[in-house]
């Protein structure tokens, strides 16, 4: 994995990728800010959803279903 | 016998949350509602097997997610087999999802394996316990504690994250900050 040639022998493109890589390939722990934030990010998208309530669809859907069980009782 | 005004109230109190959820897992509004629609009948016609006073969320969720499982996964799987469908599925519609602004983060979300997917946004968005979410998704506490790390892991590094300061607002914050700052 670790296997490195000598700088000398680097070419251009190897150089220039390795100065603008961010040492992000050590998927070892994140740190808790980071985690942090996808959670606000994560939790926001999903709020948006949720914040769009019971679409009229399922309101009846299910105070339907619910009046056919109350007919069909005996 | 008719079903419990509670019973009733708590179903619909659920319905919020499980479009939510059906969202980040199918990646598309219309489908989504489908299946929350399938689940809804479902548990509806077995709501004498919902035992009172359990979460009545967890037992909704859990209906639906099996139930994305083995319907709508096979349904995908004829049209392409890979998860890269789901992705591309999202960017062809970025607007059928919601708004804009977590376009960014949807795609990065869209690109995790179904599983960790899963996980991350049951214990991370739903607000269920890791033990809840285990029982959801039929495995141990400690597979959904790994799955939730990994996608944690991976959504850092699709978004190019290694540290707080380098957690850039998309695009569109972006835009009026790059106007409005210094």
């Amino acid at each position: 994995m670790n296997e490195r040639k000598p700088v000398g022998q680097q070419n251009h493109m190897e150089a220039a990728a390795t100065r603008n890589k961010k040492p992000t390939s050590k998927p070892a722990k994140l740190g808790r800010d980071v985690q942090a934030r996808l959670g606000q990010q994560l939790r926001a998208m999903y709020d948006d959803v949720v914040n769009q309530g019971v679409p009229d669809r399922f309101a009846e859907l299910v105070n339907r279903l619910d009046g056919d069980r109350k007919k069909d009782a005996p | 016998m008719p079903m419990d005004e509670s019973v009733r109230k708590a179903v619909l109190s659920a319905v919020p949350s499980l479009r939510a959820f059906a969202i980040s897992l199918c990646g598309n509004v219309d489908r989504a509602d489908d299946l929350v629609q399938e689940t809804l009948l479902r548990a509806l016609a077995n709501i004498d097997s919902f035992q009172p006073g359990t979460n009545m969320s967890a037992w909704l969720f859990t209906i639906l997610r099996n139930h994305f499982r083995s319907e709508y996964r096979k349904r995908r799987r004829e049209v392409e087999d890979s998860d890269g469908h789901h992705a591309e599925t999202l960017k062809s519609q970025p607007d059928q999802y919601g708004h804009v602004e977590f376009r960014e983060f949807r795609e990065a979300l869209a690109q995790l394996p179904s599983d960790q997917r899963e996980a991350l946004v049951l214990v991370g968005a739903s607000g269920f316990s890791y033990e809840e979410a285990a029982g959801i998704c039929g495995c141990a506490v400690g597979t959904i504690k790994s799955r939730v790390n990994r996608a944690r892991t991976r959504l850092a590094e699709l978004l190019h994250v290694n540290s707080a300061e380098d957690f850039g607002p998309d695009e569109t914050t972006r835009a009026v900050l790059a106007s409005g700052g210094e």
